[in-house]
């Protein structure tokens, strides 16, 4: 495994880890024991306001803390330069991971439609969201592993 | 993922320039080491431009560093039987 393909299993290490634990804090702290509070829309946005700056400043430190340790232990940087080919498979994982969100949207806008609660869209939403960032990593993960 | 259908004799060429590394090659041709594995092994077809950079390098004609496998073209195939 070359350090490209260690870093996408970083990041996907990471965000699972920063998700989780998120899901799991705001859960504890503000829905157990006051499930009224799926239906207020401050709580959402908020909610997910806080998510964006936590996890992109999260995912910075850990990659500081993995190119530290991984110039320990290979004696090698980890590779800052993109050419070509990792500016395709980019683009291609971005196109999946693009569906796959707004598949994730159509739907829950469509449960709105069909009279489903709000909060209810919301945990789609999060959850497409999650969804196409994990698959974005693993499409670049096959290609780089199997070729483009 | 489909076969490659560019041949190449980058290995055979590094060899005969001084067992040049991957990692020189690619500093010269702008590209990450992985990449150039990734073309050496053919699991990644590079641009016309890089094509001639690494030509370049060696200071050869394209020809003589990359081939088009024409007996796993199935577009060829295909236009040979109608």
């Amino acid at each position: 495994m070359d350090q490209k393909e260690r870093q996408i299993l970083v990041t996907i290490i990471s965000t699972v880890l920063i998700t989780g634990f998120y899901v799991w804090y705001v859960y504890q702290k503000h829905v157990v024991g006051n499930l009224e509070i799926l239906n207020d829309f401050k709580f959402w946005g908020r909610s997910f306001l806080w998510l964006i700056p936590l996890a992109v400043v999260t995912q910075i430190v850990i990659h500081i803390i993995y190119a530290i340790i991984n110039r320990i232990v290979t004696n090698e940087d980890v590779p800052s330069k993109t050419d070509e080919m990792d500016k395709l498979i980019e683009l291609k994982a971005i196109r999946i991971s693009h569906l796959i969100f707004t598949f994730g949207f159509i739907g829950a806008i469509g449960l709105l439609a069909f009279g489903v609660k709000p909060y209810v869209m919301f945990i789609i939403l999060f959850s497409s969201g999650f969804l196409a960032s994990m698959v974005s990593e693993i499409v670049k993960l096959y290609y780089y592993r199997r070729g483009i | 993922m489909g076969k490659c259908l560019i041949n190449n004799n980058i290995r055979k060429l590094r060899f005969m320039a001084g067992e040049m590394t991957q990692q020189e090659l690619a500093d010269r041709t702008g590209v990450t080491r992985q990449t150039l594995i990734a073309i050496e092994n053919g699991k990644y077809s590079p641009t016309l431009e890089l094509a001639f950079r690494i030509a370049r390098v060696f200071q050869l004609p394209i020809d003589e560093v990359f081939s088009f496998n024409e007996g796993e073209d199935t577009l060829s195939t295909k236009s040979k039987t109608e």
